[in-house]
């Protein structure tokens, strides 16, 4: 599903990844963890094509295209989501008609008719219970006012209503309590199938006790350090990073 | 990839309204003088007092000076250069629409503002002027079988000479500034509305004004006077072609509410705004001004301004009457090279006045946006409030937001709040809207849009729609 090969990529003139490779099959959990700095946000962010981070090297192909030449909303389209680590609001529009646009957006694009307002409140009762919301939320501004906990809910909620093939998840477990935690892995399980795939990106093993990954990998100065199965978040949680590093000037 | 730079790319968009109309017209004689004058006022078949009132105002006007402390620039305006009168030909009296122009009837449909019997606006009676005459207004029987007045100026002086005579000047005197004195001496129509005691006007009004001739002026005057307990809802919209060089637009607008009365009055200002490089565009240079003279009664203004290369205008309200209640609601877009000087001033007289201002300016690319608000609470206004919120968002870093908010308060019981942002439309708003798939443009229609919530909400249905669509094209260009 997603193939990325010898990824190099730059902000502000600064290299953050230096030579990444990864590999996703539709149907896996790949859980990607390391210290602060490594450049898992980046990661994320390039996916999604976000302006500031320019790819200087490398290739990622999504569903057998090239995802470094599609513009951000037509990654979106091909199914590709972000949950982003800090949430931006928006004044003004409630929560409902964004996600409303959105789901549009992408069927429209699909050649599929657009929801009315009607139908998609259908959608969205059966949404709103998998993260233990009522409707008031759908009234607020999107973000504006939100609990930073509230923030990451609404982002499990979008992902939810958009049901993308490839979900990345941009540390959305931290500042989140147990319960919160619970609530955003259920959502998780719950899209997880066949064809849809889900790339996390965490500091804490704690998620995974919920988010059960096929894949963990260790992202250490802008490459993949080690890859391993569910214990290796263990064994990280147990002996922290520092031990992986020189294994990683090996490779 | 897209960033800022594409954004302000889709803030360039070409001005939709920009056709001329082939059609003769008949022209005065460039420039400005006592003869020009009484040519209008004879062309218009006026009564003296009306000619006398012009002969007053001009007499005054050539003592005045143009203001200068507005936060806009712009070069001096030749007022001899400019054709104060100018009409379509073949204006006779008009029995009914069938004998209108084709030509004109189509201009006015290409503006999205059908007049012709079985295209009108359900619901909206409205007045077209073009250039120096009212051409049309719709829907006057169903209004006349309510008892209300809807008629160009130019008519009611004619027809009904002392409503007119008593209210005309009663909010803006002739002498009042500059350019409300230049008008006072030239205008050329307008429109009239009176709304008799407690009738709730059963038809929006509107009025569209509409430039075509070269080298001229707009000058039109309206006068709504709702009598007590009486409702109406005025709606204004405008549009120019592109020309190179800069045309004047200098009108007033007076508004009487009388005991118990509410006047909405609704302003879709969509002049040509000049191009890229800040060549052509109307210079708007307009007074508007309300008068709450009843108890309870209420005057709320709500404007979008879109175009004009430069405008200057601060509708305001007096509210002389107790517990009246006057209102000022305003998105002012600057795109290109375009400035604006705009707000309001909210005048306390009265006991237990209240006032509200909500103002949105979006500047982008190289627009310059002000905010001038006044608000005045006299020494016998006790109990008076106000609430002021001025936002101001800005697209791009060439472009400027400026906010000038003036209080004078003479009475210690008064309660007053401010409140006051300047955002930037973020790059990660955009991206975010972008990532669950909404378009750029779509994704800056959805940011501003949702900024300037407050105030469409205070438009009309029928003004709702347009004014979301204006800003798009203004600011998006993906209407197609």
């Amino acid at each position: 599903m997603l193939q990325i090969t010898n990824l190099h990529a730059t902000a502000d003139g600064r290299e953050i990844l230096k030579g990444l490779d990864l590999s996703v099959s539709a149907g896996e959990v790949h859980a990607i963890m390391g210290p602060n700095g490594s450049g898992k946000s980046t990661l994320a962010q390039i996916l999604a094509g976000h302006p500031v981070y320019i790819v200087t090297e490398g290739l990622v192909t999504f569903e057998g295209r090239d995802l470094l030449d599609m513009e951000p909303e037509e990654r979106a389209q091909a199914g590709l989501f972000l949950a982003f680590q800090y949430p931006v609001s928006i004044r003004g529009i409630t929560n409902a008609y964004f996600l409303r646009a959105g789901v549009n957006a992408i069927r429209k694009s699909q050649g599929l008719p657009e929801l009315d307002p009607l139908d998609f409140l259908d959608v969205l009762q059966e949404k709103l219970k998998v993260i233990g919301w009522d409707d008031s939320f759908l009234n607020r501004p999107v973000n504006d006012g939100f609990s930073g906990g509230e923030k990451k809910r609404n982002e499990i909620l979008q992902m939810a209503v958009l049901e993308p093939r490839l979900a990345v998840l941009d540390e959305t477990d931290s500042g989140l309590d147990i319960d919160a935690l619970k609530t955003v892995a259920a959502a998780v399980n719950k899209l997880r199938a066949p064809e849809r795939a889900t790339i996390v990106v965490t500091h804490y093993q704690r998620l995974l006790n919920y988010i059960i990954p096929d894949v963990v990998h260790v992202l250490v100065d802008g490459r993949i350090a080690r890859s391993g199965s569910k214990e290796l978040a263990l064994e990280l949680e147990a002996r922290g990073y520092d031990w992986i590093k020189p294994e990683a000037d090996v490779a | 990839m897209t960033s800022t730079s594409s954004i302000e790319a889709q803030v360039l968009q070409p001005y939709k309204y920009g056709f001329v109309t082939d059609i003769e017209s008949e022209l005065a004689p460039a420039g400005l003088n006592e003869d020009i004058i009484r040519l209008i006022s004879e062309k218009k078949g006026e009564p003296t007092w009306m000619l006398d009132w012009r002969l007053k105002a001009y007499q005054q006007w050539t003592g005045m000076t143009e203001p200068k402390w507005a936060n806009v620039k712009y070069g001096p305006i030749d007022y001899q250069a400019i054709h104060y009168y100018a009409a379509p030909k073949q204006q006779k009296k008009l029995g009914s629409l069938d004998e209108v122009d084709p030509k004109l009837l189509e201009t006015f449909e290409k503006l999205g503002i059908p007049i012709s019997e079985q295209k009108r606006l359900s619901g909206v009676a409205v007045d077209a002027v073009f250039d120096s005459v009212s051409v049309a207004t719709t829907f006057k029987e169903t209004l006349a079988a309510a008892g209300v007045i809807f008629l160009p100026i130019s008519e009611a002086i004619r027809e009904h000479p002392d409503l007119v005579r008593r209210w005309l000047g009663s909010v803006v005197p002739h002498n009042d500034n500059f350019f409300a004195a230049l008008n006072s001496a030239v205008f050329t129509d307008g429109s009239f509305a009176y709304i008799p005691k407690g009738v709730l006007c059963p038809l929006e009004l509107s009025t569209y004004f509409r430039i075509n001739a070269q080298a001229t002026g707009q000058f039109e005057r309206t006068l709504i006077v709702a009598d007590e307990g009486s409702y109406v809802s005025y709606l204004e919209g405008c549009s120019a072609p592109s020309r190179d060089e800069n045309q004047l637009h200098a009108a007033v607008v007076e508004l009487v509410a009388l005991d118990d009365a509410t006047i909405k009055y609704s302003t879709i200002q969509n002049w040509y705004p000049g191009d890229e490089h800040g060549k052509g565009g109307i210079y708007n240079f307009v007074t508007k001004r309300g008068k709450c003279a009843g108890k309870s009664s209420k005057i709320s203004w709500t404007q979008v301004e879109t175009g004009s290369a430069i405008t200057w205008k601060y509708p305001g309200c007096i509210l002389q009457g107790d517990d009246s209640v006057g209102e000022f609601y305003s998105v002012a877009v600057t795109s290109r090279r375009q400035q604006a000087d705009t707000g309001t001033k909210m005048i306390h007289i009265g006991k237990n006045t209240k006032s509200t201002i909500v103002s949105k300016g979006i500047s982008a690319d190289r627009g310059q946006n002000t905010y001038r608000g006044l608000v005045k609470i006299m020494k016998g206004a006790e109990g008076a409030r106000n609430y002021s919120q001025c936002d101001s968002m800005l697209i791009g870093d060439k472009c400027g937001a400026h906010t000038f908010p003036y209080i004078d308060v003479r009475n210690s019981s008064a309660i007053m709040e401010h409140e006051a942002s300047t955002s930037k439309i973020g790059e990660d708003q955009i991206f975010y809207l972008r990532q669950r798939g909404l378009k750029a443009e779509d994704a800056v229609s959805m940011v501003v849009a949702g900024f300037c919530k407050d105030v469409f909400r205070e438009l009309p249905m029928e003004f709702a729609v347009e004014a979301q669509n204006l800003l798009s094209i203004s600011l998006e260009g993906s209407v197609g």
